[in-house]
């Protein structure tokens, strides 16, 4: 009985620090600007997107470039729900979760059997492709994509709430409570096992863990998470198109995830913000280069792809892992 | 003295596996290293090649410290290590694996020589000269590998266990042609095996290590009489 | 009975660069068990470093040849200062499984960058050394051109070249012997280091050839060489990471395949064919249509 008041506090504590940082993002939204705050929802959808990062490579430990492909299921899904079937906002975001659950299920099977390159190589096939398949089906919209529109914030919250307000909290209510339950997930036996499997598979087998179902439940859920990452993207910008799930974000994902701390929960908020921060610091150095297309098509490519580069070379666990010195070698 | 090692240690992990060894070896001699699994022993070769760095300790080699030197930089010094177990490349040919250990040599000719040195030293190579590897009975890979160690005209030779997994008739064969190549070709030897009395019966000289640690070093006669040796390694 | 000769004849000539592209790939994967995927990202620099010469003397081969050193001299400064700088930090912990696939990813975004800064992101297109008009026979025009054929020949030549190399020079050997076992290769005196980067080397070259067919035959973008890579993934995939002949049949057989869907179905279901052949492989035959049977290492 002392274990469950145990369990319960920590929980409790976790709500509590939840509701916390929920109310200081309120109060932040309300300060400032309105490029921040669609920043804010902007980092919030990175949050989501790189905790599937971190849950399916950090912990599990398996690579894949296919969650930028699993956000686009899941956009396509709530667009297809909301235009088509008229639900509410909600329920659209859930079967974007469903659907790229599905899609993860699947995935998963296949790349259950795989590792380091083989898996690598196929996801990186199908991030590579997907959003071409976008392109040829008429009923998903083509190469202009399908709209997603949430409706106005409701008329209680004044009229000077703006759209994008409106995005960052919906946003940051789902991004916290998808970390919370990510959090309670990998903290977890299942976050356990994944953990297991990764640092050391024959072990994990030989105490009678099932790895590839467990693989398979990763994929899953981290299909999960990024489906919905990928409906929140589509809100914060009112469409669903093939461009915005490209490769790029692909890269874009592995590169913030690494950057945070690959198996660090808690970092996929310092990843996000350094995803959103990189264009910000390239049109800066851009104007004052003198502002040609190029740079702006390719300089955050750049600075992502050397940040990539160095902090896998130097840091491939992440910062946190110089910070916490020798405590954690083997996390 | 042209192989003099000093204080050598060398370490696996936290492990020493090669507690400050000390050995001499004359040129043209053959020395028999016995003892236990885990001894040290291949560590030990593996260190002397270039493969293992050891921890502390020098290894003076033709009047050259050669403590740090890669292995292929070592073979051009004239050391040829046969591994244990693993000295030959199953999808290679017998010739390729042959030829494999001249090719630094940069010389067709004496390639050519080497080789028909080589099968004059083991016909049945030569029978099978085309085949790969991989078809080869346990004896013959222990052939082609030692063999693959002579194309480089080495004037060191280490050999790991070249009897392990054969059967006595090959074992006594291959035994005698280790002997037989030291005196022909003034050739100093390192022989590492598990085979106690074989490798002592062959020997000038012997060591014995246990845990790391050189116990005893002599003439190889007298260690096969002594009977401290004789109750712990040869059965007797 | 038209049809099925031309689509076999197209997927030939499509398969031909995919094998390219797959032969190195396997080439980089035996001799240092690392997929590098940033070699599409060489092979895209080769060939806008080929375009650049190509375009400017109005003379492909020239291009060709500067694409060729370019991927040969990419590929060696790759594996000397990327590779060898990130294996001497050896990496433990929660990345260790994933640090080199990762780094090789962020290799290619990087060059990709760059290509991206230094000649933009519009179409470019390489003025083809043969015509692209089909064959006549008389009074038909079959989609075979003289530039198929030709991609052919280049293919072929370099993959003779290629397997004499390999099965008849001490390169060869020590190539091959560094590939399958390294340490025995040092034993018997081989710089195997030195080998490996030619390794590299050669690797590149031969995806700058792989990359300047294709863009003669499609159109140059940062970003259009990433359909080669997967191709020539697949392929090598199809044959068996271990093996350059096996992923020459299995780039033939895909780059067949896929023709077919494209003539028969539709250019809709290319990817989702070629996609689906990867799966397949790797979930009933893994090791490769051609291998016999040996465990598969990743």
């Amino acid at each position: 009985m002392e274990s469950w008041r145990k369990v319960g506090l920590a929980v409790r504590k976790k709500i509590a620090f939840f509701i916390i940082l929920g109310w200081l993002l309120l109060l932040i939204g309300d300060r400032v600007d309105e490029l921040r705050v669609y920043q804010g929802a902007q980092i919030a959808m990175y949050t989501i997107a790189l905790a599937s990062i971190v849950l399916l490579t950090g912990y599990s430990g398996q690579v894949s470039l296919g969650n930028g492909a699993m956000m686009a299921v899941g956009g396509y899904a709530a667009a297809l729900t909301l235009n088509n079937l008229g639900s509410p906002v909600w329920v659209a975001f859930l079967i974007a979760i469903v659907a790229s659950s599905l899609f993860g299920v699947l995935l998963g099977i296949a790349a259950a059997r795989l590792s380091g390159p083989y898996l690598a190589g196929t996801t990186l096939a199908l991030a590579v492709g997907l959003p071409s398949i976008a392109n040829q089906f008429a009923f998903l919209g083509g190469e202009p994509g399908l709209l997603f529109d949430v409706g106005f914030p409701p008329a209680r919250l004044g009229e000077e709430f703006s759209q994008y307000k409106w995005f960052f909290w919906i946003a940051s209510f789902i991004a916290l409570l998808a970390l919370f339950i990510t959090s309670n997930i990998l903290q977890s036996r299942y976050g356990r096992t994944w953990r297991a499997i990764r640092s050391s598979p024959l072990a994990a087998e030989l105490s009678g863990i099932n790895s590839s179902r467990m693989k398979v439940l990763a994929f899953t859920v981290s299909s999960g998470l990024a489906g919905l990452a990928g409906a929140v993207l589509a809100m914060t910008i009112s469409l669903v198109a093939p461009g915005a799930y490209g490769l790029a974000l692909s890269f874009a994902l592995v590169t913030g995830a690494v950057l945070a701390g690959i198996s660090s929960l808690p970092g996929v908020v310092l990843g996000a913000f350094i995803l959103v921060i990189i264009p910000e610091i390239s049109v800066a150095i851009a104007d004052s280069l003198g502002n040609a297309d190029k740079l702006n098509n390719y300089l955050p490519g750049l600075i992502a792809s050397v940040l990539l580069i160095l902090s896998v070379i130097f840091t491939p666990n992440g910062p946190g892992e110089k910070l916490r010195g020798h405590h954690h070698k083997k996390k | 003295m042209s192989l003099n090692v000093s204080n050598l240690t060398v370490h696996h992990g936290a492990i020493c596996a090669v507690n400050q060894v000390s050995l001499a070896v004359p040129t043209g001699k053959l020395a028999a290293i016995i003892g236990a699994n885990g001894a040290g022993k291949t560590t030990l070769l593996r260190a002397l090649s270039g493969l293992n760095h050891p921890t502390h300790g020098s290894v003076m080699w033709k009047g050259e410290k050669i403590v740090g030197m890669k292995p292929e930089v070592l073979v051009r010094r004239g050391i040829s290590h046969v591994s244990e177990g693993k000295s030959v490349i199953p999808e290679l040919t017998v010739r390729e694996n042959l030829e494999l250990g001249a090719i630094w040599r940069r010389n067709a000719k004496e390639s050519k020589e080497s080789i028909d040195q080589v099968v004059s030293i083991f016909p049945r190579l030569g029978e099978r000269i085309q085949q790969r590897a991989d078809t080869l009975s346990g004896g013959e890979r222990q052939m082609l590998a030692i063999g693959r160690a002579i194309m480089s005209k080495p004037q060191l030779l280490l050999l790991d266990e070249p009897s392990l997994g054969l059967a006595p008739l090959v074992v006594e064969q291959i035994f005698q042609t280790i002997r037989d190549l030291t005196t022909s070709m003034n050739l100093t030897v390192l022989l590492v095996e598990q085979n106690a009395m074989g490798a002592l019966r062959i020997a000038d000289i012997g060591i014995v290590l246990n845990l790391g640690k050189v116990v005893a070093m002599n003439h190889a006669q007298a260690l096969i009489d002594d009977p401290a040796v004789r109750a712990a390694y040869l059965g007797y | 009975m038209h049809k099925i000769l031309e689509t076999i004849l197209i997927g030939i000539t499509t398969g031909s660069i995919y094998a390219l592209m797959s032969i190195a790939l396997v080439l980089v994967w035996r001799s240092t068990r690392v997929v590098n995927f940033a070699q599409a990202g060489q092979a895209m620099l080769s060939t806008y470093i080929g375009f650049e010469i190509a375009s400017r003397t109005e003379i492909f081969w020239l291009g060709l040849a500067f694409a060729i050193v370019a991927g040969a001299l990419l590929g060696a400064a790759v594996d000397f200062f990327f590779m060898r700088v990130l294996f001497k930090h050896a990496v433990s912990g929660a990345a260790a499984v994933v640090a080199p696939v990762i780094a090789t990813l962020g290799l290619l975004g990087l060059i990709r960058s760059i290509v991206g800064l230094i000649w933009g992101g519009d179409f470019k297109s390489i003025e083809a050394p043969a015509s692209t008009n089909g064959f006549t026979m008389g009074e038909t025009t079959i989609p075979f051109s003289p530039l198929n054929l030709l991609v052919i020949g280049i293919v072929f030549s370099i993959l003779i070249t290629l397997a004499v190399i390999f099965q008849r020079t001490n390169l060869g050997l020590s190539l091959r012997a560094s590939a399958y076992a390294p340490e025995i290769a040092q034993l018997a005196g081989i710089k195997t280091a030195r080998i490996r980067t030619i390794g590299w080397a050669i690797a590149g070259g031969v995806g700058g050839v792989a990359g300047m067919l294709f863009a003669s035959s499609n159109f140059l973008t940062p970003y259009s060489l990433d359909l080669l890579l997967v191709f020539g993934f697949i392929a090598a995939v199809i044959g068996g990471l271990e093996s350059m002949a096996g992923s020459v049949v299995g780039a033939l057989v895909l780059g067949i395949g896929l023709t077919f869907i494209l003539n028969y179905v539709g250019s809709s279901l290319v990817f989702i064919g070629g996609f689906s052949v990867l799966i397949l492989v790797l979930l009933i035959k893994p090791d490769g249509i051609m291998a016999k049977g040996r465990a598969r290492r990743a």
